[in-house]
């Protein structure tokens, strides 16, 4: 694949979590929480990340903003390594920002609105009145009047309405890529296809890039040019959504997509598509870490792990069921089905 | 037909804590009958969560202000003392958040915490409640449900622990849960497994369940009724299939056309109700509606809507219902 115009690009990213214990707080044990994920994200793209609760797609956005440190690992931009004398992490956080899943956190409940969105852009030496007007500017795009919610307090808005607060925040600084992490999962869907829209209106105005994680499949499937499917700190799958969508290669993809919510009262679920617990991220399994819950495991597959491979036009997986060389055999259709 | 277990009748909630009082919640009647579950879902900031938490007395109660009439079981929440409050709390009534890591006490063992809500509530010895935990982990289906009653909230997966919520809900053996927002920090395949669990939940134990979601496709999933509010009010209720099928308040058909689907093509705009809400301390005299309305006259502004009916168990808060019978939501 070209890294050209990769504005982003992740090479062998490693971030465990040490478990403390013992009289001595000594790490006793790691939680495996992005284990070896190489990525690109290409200019003016959005990237949609999908995978199950703790897989690791926010510790991978918090690793992407170097928010915390990874254990092993590089990240580029623009093909400059971040934090070298080509690009001290200082300016590297003014073009990279982020809208956190919890929208609380990342607003000092002692300032208004008003100054929590302006905050960083003064920080970064935006003039104070223009830094206000932007400030109303941008909250009039995400749907809150000034008027109503520049003076207020973080505790004096619904879950929606901070969450859009923390887009402006995020946008008041101008950078070129943004990494939204759940951030429309608390809008209703008519608040949701406003700011979406306003996305992509900004996105189209500053050539911005976007990282998009959600559990809305639908949402992801609409906004995304390319998909990412995680699996317990590792990549899946990733390929182009509509591909993706249309022909899932990876079975933990599969099963993700076919547990969308039926639409139909008349019609609904009776069986979830994916049973059983997520393995520990403690201790994960060995070879291939789908494969307690795979329903199409077969005995290779404890043994080894599967490389992220390409097996269709831009599409990438890592299952040993696509590769002819693996040694994979398909359990009979009997097996399968119990 | 039995009187409902939940009965909200004429709701009000005004906060007073700011310069000018926010009526947050306005005119929301609704019932719940013994073992139904509905959904409430609608524009974000449109009152959905103080609703809920007026059931359980939980708006800070120095700076708000109810009015109306909360029936749970027959018990008048609103003349409740805190006594009375605290054994109904947990009790007949429960309630689940959307991040269950806030509800939990990160100190204490999953078991524990449920052993204590039980013995607050009942006297009953330390091994029985025990048991009791160990039950209900099993029927939230929590796997190795023995060793993971010595868990911490934080060795859990979301979604395990999102279940332990749930049984922790449950301890007291209560008839109505309330849940907000249950399922929108899983993901798809854990959040149908939830889902079919409170719908479990709702059949094997007689449950009424009042659930707040942005998802339609979760409300769906669950629900025997949908109620939609907009700006404080319900403006819209009916059995799930005849809110999806033929939607008819202006801001149902809104909000249902809004959403992105797998037949949208990519690049097109999606289908926004234009404008905002109105300011919950400034509310018009008419319509709360009126101004995104494309169907908002003169008449609409004049004053207060009375909720019409519109067929077994459908209303809908407007007076131009007439133009909305046909409306294609795709
Ligand atoms: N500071 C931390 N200390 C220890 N473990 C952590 C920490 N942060 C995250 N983890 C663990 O790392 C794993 C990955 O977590 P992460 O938040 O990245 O998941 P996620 O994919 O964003 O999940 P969700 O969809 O629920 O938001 C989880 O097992 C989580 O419990
Ligand atoms: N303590 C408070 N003081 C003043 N206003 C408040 C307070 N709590 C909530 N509000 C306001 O009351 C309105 C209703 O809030 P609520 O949290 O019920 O919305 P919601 O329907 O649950 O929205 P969401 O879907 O975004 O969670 C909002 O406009 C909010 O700003
Ligand atoms: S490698 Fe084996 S266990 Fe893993 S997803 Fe593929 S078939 Fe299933
Ligand atoms: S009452 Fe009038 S303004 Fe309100 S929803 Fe109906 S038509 Fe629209
Ligand atoms: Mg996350
Ligand atoms: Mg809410």
């Amino acid at each position: 694949m070209s890294t050209a115009n990769a504005i982003l690009t992740v090479r062998g990213l490693r971030k465990y979590f040490p478990i403390k214990g013992g009289i001595l707080g000594r790490t006793v044990k790691n939680v495996h929480a992005v284990d070896g994920v190489n990525l690109e994200v290409f200019e003016g793209e959005t990237l949609g990340v999908v995978g199950e609760s703790g897989c690791g797609k926010s510790t991978t956005a918090r690793l992407l903003m170097h928010l915390i440190e990874p254990d092993e690992g590089a990240l580029y931009f623009d093909g400059k390594l971040v934090g070298s004398p080509e690009l001290p992490l200082k300016d590297y956080r003014r073009q990279v920002q982020m809208v956190f899943q919890d929208s609380y956190s990342s607003l000092n409940p002692r300032l208004t609105i008003e100054d929590n969105i302006a905050f960083g852009a003064k920080v970064h030496g935006t003039p104070a009145r223009e830094a206000l007007e932007r400030t109303h500017d941008l909250l009039n795009r995400v749907g809150l009047d000034p008027v109503r919610f520049a003076g207020r307090y973080p505790h004096e808005l619904s879950g929606g309405q901070r969450q859009r607060v923390n887009i402006a925040r995020a946008l008041a600084l101008r950078p070129r890529v943004i990494i939204l992490d759940e951030a429309v999962s608390a809008l209703d869907k008519s608040v949701e296809a406003q700011v979406l829209n306003l996305l992509a209106d900004l996105k189209e105005e500053f050539g911005l890039t976007y990282v998009f994680i959600s559990h809305d499949l639908n949402v992801v499937r609409f906004v995304s040019d390319r998909v990412m499917v995680m699996y317990l700190g590792q990549v899946a799958e990733i390929g182009d959504a509509d591909a993706l969508y249309a022909d899932p290669l990876h079975p933990y993809s599969r099963a993700l997509l076919s547990s969308m919510p039926s639409m139909d009262p008349d019609n609904r679920t009776m069986e979830p598509a994916l049973t059983g617990d997520p393995p520990n991220p403690i201790d994960p399994p060995s070879g291939c870490r789908f494969h307690t819950r795979c329903p199409v495991v077969s005995p290779i597959c404890s043994g080894a792990e599967p490389a992220l491979t390409q097996r269709a036009a831009k599409h990438l997986v890592a299952c040993h069921a696509h590769d002819p060389a693996s040694g994979y055999s398909a359990p009979s259709p009997k097996e399968a089905a119990e | 037909m039995t009187a409902p277990f939940l009965s909200i009748k004429n709701l009000g909630v005004t906060f007073t804590g700011g310069t000018r009082p926010v009526r947050a919640v306005n005119d929301v009647s609704l019932d719940i009958a013994e073992g139904e579950a509905v959904a409430l879902i609608g524009e974000s900031g449109s009152g959905k969560s103080v609703t809920m938490r007026a059931v359980m007395r939980l708006n800070p109660e120095k700076r708000s202000k109810l009015d109306g009439q909360i029936l749970v079981g027959g018990r008048d929440v609103m003349g409740m003392n805190a006594r009375q409050l605290s054994s109904f709390r947990g009790g007949e009534a429960a309630m689940i958040f959307q991040e269950p890591l806030l509800a939990l006490d990160p100190v204490y063992s999953l078991g524990d915490q449920i052993v204590e809500s039980i013995r607050r509530h009942e006297t009953v010895s330390r091994d029985a409640a025990r048991a009791r935990a160990l039950e209900l982990f099993e029927q939230v289906r929590i796997p190795s449900a023995k060793s993971r009653l010595d868990n911490y909230p934080h060795e859990m997966s979301g979604g395990m622990r999102q279940r332990a919520m749930i049984a922790l809900a449950l301890a007291c053996r209560p008839k109505l849960l309330l849940a907000d927002e249950p399922t929108t920090a899983l993901d798809a395949t854990v959040q149908i497994q939830v889902l079919l669990l409170l719908r479990e939940l709702q059949r094997e134990l007689g449950l009424s369940i009042l659930f707040v979601t942005h998802d339609i496709g979760a409300a769906i999933e669950v629900a025997d009724r949908i109620a939609v509010m907009y700006a404080g009010q319900i403006v819209e209720q009916a059995s799930a299939r005849d809110l999806i099928r033929s939607p008819r308040h202006p801001y149902t058909l809104g909000l249902l056309k809004s959403r992105a689907h797998d037949a949208m093509v990519k690049g097109t705009k999606l289908d926004a109700i234009p404008g905002a809400p109105p300011d919950l301390a400034n509310l018009p005299a008419g319509c709360p509606f009126a101004p995104r309305c494309f169907l908002a006259d003169a008449g609409c502004k004049a004053g207060p809507i009375a909720m019409q009916d519109l067929g077994p168990g459908h209303q809908a808060r407007c007076r131009r219902l007439d133009q909305t019978a046909l409306q294609d939501v795709g």
